[in-house]
C-alpha cells in the first residue's frame, strides 16, 4: 500500500511536469490552432542554457530566471521571424517547419554541448521532511514550482488588461483587431510565454531525467497525452490532464509490476512507457478528440 | 486540406494536381533512364573504379529509400494525410521479412508479397482510426507511433521474434540461376527491378480513377464525397498501399544490409522519410526518386560534411545529417515549397516563357 502511495506521489511530481509542458502546448494551440511538435526541443535548449550559466558560475536561481527570459525571448523572434511568414500556409508546411525547428534545436544543442548525458542540479535542499520518505524534496519542488507558475499564469490572463487582449486574441481575432489589440503582437507574445513555461518544466526535469539533447522527447508525448486527455484547447483541462497521465503512467508501472510478482507474467513495464503514452493520444483522439474539458468545435461548412 | 501553398496554386496548378507531368510528357526519357540504370553495372570492365560494388549498394539503398519516399508521398503527397511515423511502416516491412528469413528460413524473394500484404493490414487498421483524424491531430498521433516503434519492438514477449536489442543478423541475397554477379551487383539489379515495377503501379494507380478519388479527397474531402466518391474506404485503403510501400522498402533493406535491429528504426527514420518528401517534391513521382537519392546522400556524407565545416571552414563543430535535415527543412519552405523537383520544373517554365 505505502508503494502505491509512493508510486502516485512520483507521478504526480513527473505529472506536474508534463501538466508545464501541456499548458505550453495548449497556449500555442489556441491562439494559432497549430501543435508545437518542437516545444519539447525548445525546452531542452533552454535548460541547456541555464546549465551553461550555471558552469559560468551563476547562482542557481539566478540562472533560472535569465533562461526563461532567454527563452520568453526566443520564443517571441521564432513566432516573429519563422512562422509569422507561414501565416496561410497549408498544414503540411507549418508541420514541416516545426519538424525543422525540431531537428536544429536538437542538433545545435548536440554539437554545442556533446550528446553525453550530463548531471543537472537540483536547488531544492537534500533532507526528506515531513512526507516521511513518500516524496523526494526534489519532486516536491516541482510540483510547488508547478503551482507558483499556473497560478501566476492563472492572475496574468484572468486580472490584467495584457492577459485580457491576449485571450481577446486567441477567441476572436478579427473582433479583438478592431478593439485595437495588435493581435500579430499576442500570437508572438504567447510564443514567447509558452517557451518560458516549457523551459521551467525543462530545468524541474532535467535532475531527475539528467541533460541530455533527447531527454524531451518521452516527456514532450507524454504532455501530448495529457494535452488530449485534459482537451487541448482548454488550458485548466490540460494541466489537469498532465497530472492525470503522470499518475497513470505510474500506476501502469506499479500494475505490471504486481502482475508480473504475483503471476509470473511480464504484461507491461518501464519498457513500454511511450507505448502506453501512444495509446492515449490515439484512444482520446478517436474517442474524444476534445478531451475531457475540451470545447467541441462545431464546423461551419 | 491542400499540400500546395497558395503561391504554387496561384501560378502552377498543374504541378500537385498532374503527378505525371514530368514522368509522363515525355516517357521516352523513363525508358532511357531505366536502361541506363541497368546497363550501369555493365560498365564495370570499362570503368572498375568508378562502378565499384560500394557505389552499386549505394545505388541499391538509394532506390528503397526512393520507394518508401514514394510511399509515404502516396499518402501525404497525393491523399493529404500527413504522416510523422512512416518509419513504423517501414520497420514492420523489415522485421517481417528478417523475422520470414530468420525463422521459416523463406527465400527472399518470396518475402516482398508477405511484407507487403502484412504492411497492408498494419496500414489499414491504423487508417481506420485516422479517419477520423484530419492535419495536425493525424500528424501527432503519426508522431506519437514514430517515437513509440523502438520500444515496441523491444518488447519482451516478442523477444523470440525480433530478437530484443541484439536485432536479427541476416544473409545476403545471392545472384540465381548461377549469373556471373556480385552480391552486390545483384542488389542493385534486385532493387532496380522492384523500383520500377513498383513506381509503374503507382503512376497508373494515380493517373486512374482511383488516383484521381484520392487527389479529389486531398484537395476538398467534403466535395469528394459528395461526388460519389468514398472517402472513408479510399482513405483507409491509400493507408493500406502507402503502408505495403513503405514496409517493402523496408523489406528490401533488410536483405540489403543484411541486419535489422530496433534502434535503426526510430524517429529520425521517420524524419528522413518526410525530408525526403519535401525536398523531392510533395505529390510528385520524379520527386520521390530525388527525394530518396538526397537522403541517402545526406547521410553518407555527414562525415565529409563535417570535416569540410572543420577543416575548411574552421568551426569547432560536427555537423549530424540531424542539423542539415532541419536547416533544410526550414529553408525549403520558403524557398522551394513544391520541393526540388517542382522548383526545377517552375524554373523551366519561366526560362521557356
Amino acid at each position: 500500500m505505502e508503494q502505491l502511495i509512493q508510486q502516485v506521489a512520483s507521478g504526480l511530481a513527473n505529472g506536474a511536469i508534463y501538466a508545464c509542458v501541456a499548458l505550453a502546448l495548449v497556449m500555442i494551440f489556441v491562439s494559432t490552432d497549430h501543435i508545437n511538435f518542437a516545444q519539447g526541443e525548445m525546452a531542452m535548449f533552454s535548460t541547456y542554457i541555464s546549465w551553461q550559466l550555471i558552469q559560468w558560475g551563476l547562482d542557481y536561481w539566478i540562472a533560472f530566471f535569465a533562461a526563461v527570459a532567454i527563452s520568453f525571448v526566443a520564443g517571441v523572434l521564432i513566432e516573429r521571424i519563422v512562422l509569422r511568414p507561414l501565416h496561410t500556409a497549408p498544414v503540411l508546411s507549418i508541420i514541416v517547419v516545426f519538424i525543422g525547428l525540431l531537428a536544429i534545436c536538437n542538433s545545435v544543442a548536440g554539437t554545442v554541448w556533446s550528446y553525453l548525458i550530463k548531471e543537472y542540479p537540483t536547488p531544492f535542499p537534500k533532507e526528506v521532511f515531513g512526507f516521511s520518505g513518500l516524496i523526494g524534496a526534489h519532486q516536491l519542488g516541482v510540483v510547488v514550482v508547478t503551482l507558483l507558475v499556473l497560478s501566476l499564469l492563472f492572475v496574468f490572463f484572468r486580472y490584467t488588461p495584457l492577459g485580457l487582449a491576449m485571450r481577446a486574441a486567441a477567441q476572436n481575432p478579427v473582433s479583438a483587431r478592431l478593439a485595437g489589440v495588435r493581435v500579430d503582437w499576442m500570437l508572438a507574445l504567447g510564443w514567447g510565454l509558452a517557451a518560458a513555461v516549457g523551459a521551467v518544466a525543462g530545468m524541474m526535469v532535467a535532475h531527475i531525467v539528467y541533460l541530455d539533447p533527447n531527454m524531451m522527447a518521452g516527456i514532450l508525448l507524454y504532455a501530448f497525452a495529457g494535452a488530449l486527455l485534459g482537451g487541448i484547447s482548454s488550458p485548466g483541462g490540460a494541466v489537469l490532464g498532465g497530472f492525470m497521465v503522470g499518475v497513470l503512467e505510474n500506476l501502469v508501472a506499479y500494475l505490471g509490476n504486481a502482475i508480473e510478482k504475483g503471476f509470473g507474467v511480464y504484461i507491461i513495464g518501464n519498457g513500454e512507457k511511450l507505448t502506453v503514452a501512444l495509446i492515449i493520444v490515439i484512444t482520446v483522439l478517436t474517442l474524444k478528440p476534445s478531451g475531457l474539458f475540451g470545447r467541441v468545435v462545431v464546423k461551419r461548412v | 486540406m491542400t499540400t500546395a501553398t497558395p503561391a504554387d496554386t496561384a501560378t502552377t496548378p498543374a504541378v500537385p494536381a498532374s503527378p505525371m507531368a514530368a514522368a509522363g510528357a515525355d516517357r521516352r526519357w523513363v525508358w532511357i533512364v531505366v536502361a541506363a540504370a541497368a546497363a550501369l553495372p555493365l560498365l564495370r570492365s570499362v570503368v572498375p573504379d568508378i562502378i565499384s560494388d560500394y557505389r552499386l549498394f549505394l545505388m541499391s539503398t538509394m532506390m528503397i529509400a526512393a520507394i518508401a519516399v514514394l510511399g509515404l508521398n502516396l499518402l501525404t503527397g497525393f491523399n493529404g494525410q500527413i504522416s510523422l511515423g512512416h518509419g513504423a511502416f517501414y520497420a514492420v516491412g523489415a522485421y517481417t521479412a528478417a523475422i520470414l528469413m530468420d525463422k521459416l528460413s523463406l527465400p527472399y524473394w518470396t518475402l516482398l508479397p508477405i511484407v507487403a500484404v502484412v504492411c497492408f493490414v498494419v496500414g489499414f487498421l491504423f487508417g481506420l482510426p485516422a479517419l477520423r483524424l484530419e492535419g495536425h491531430y493525424l500528424a501527432l498521433a503519426t508522431f506519437a507511433l514514430a517515437l513509440a516503434v523502438p520500444q515496441m519492438l523491444k518488447y519482451r514477449w516478442l523477444e523470440d521474434l525480433t530478437g530484443g536489442v541484439q536485432g536479427i543478423v541476416l544473409l545476403k541475397p545471392e545472384a540465381p540461376f548461377g549469373l556471373p554477379l556480385t552480391e552486390d551487383q545483384w542488389l542493385y539489379y534486385y532493387c532496380l527491378i522492384v523500383t520500377v515495377l513498383l513506381f509503374w503501379a503507382a503512376w497508373n494507380l494515380l493517373r486512374g480513377r482511383s488516383g484521381r478519388a484520392m487527389m479529389a479527397i486531398r484537395d476538398h474531402s467534403m466535395a469528394a464525397g459528395t461526388m460519389g466518391i468514398d472517402t472513408a474506404r479510399y482513405k483507409t485503403v491509400t493507408f493500406g498501399i502507402s503502408a505495403a510501400y513503405t514496409g517493402i522498402a523496408g523489406a528490401l533493406s533488410a536483405s540489403a544490409i543484411a541486419f535489422v535491429a530496433p534502434d535503426s528504426f526510430g524517429f529520425f527514420l521517420s524524419i528522413s522519410l518526410l525530408i525526403g518528401l519535401v525536398v523531392g517534391g510533395v505529390a510528385s513521382l520524379p520527386g520521390s526518386i530525388i527525394g530518396g537519392i538526397f537522403t541517402v546522400l545526406v547521410q553518407n556524407s555527414a562525415q565529409a560534411l563535417s570535416n569540410f565545416v572543420k577543416n575548411d571552414i574552421g568551426l569547432p563543430y560536427d555537423l549530424s545529417p540531424y542539423s542539415v535535415y532541419g536547416i533544410l527543412l526550414l529553408v525549403l519552405m520558403y524557398v522551394m515549397p513544391t520541393g526540388i523537383a517542382g522548383g526545377v520544373v517552375m524554373a523551366w517554365r519561366r526560362l521557356r516563357r
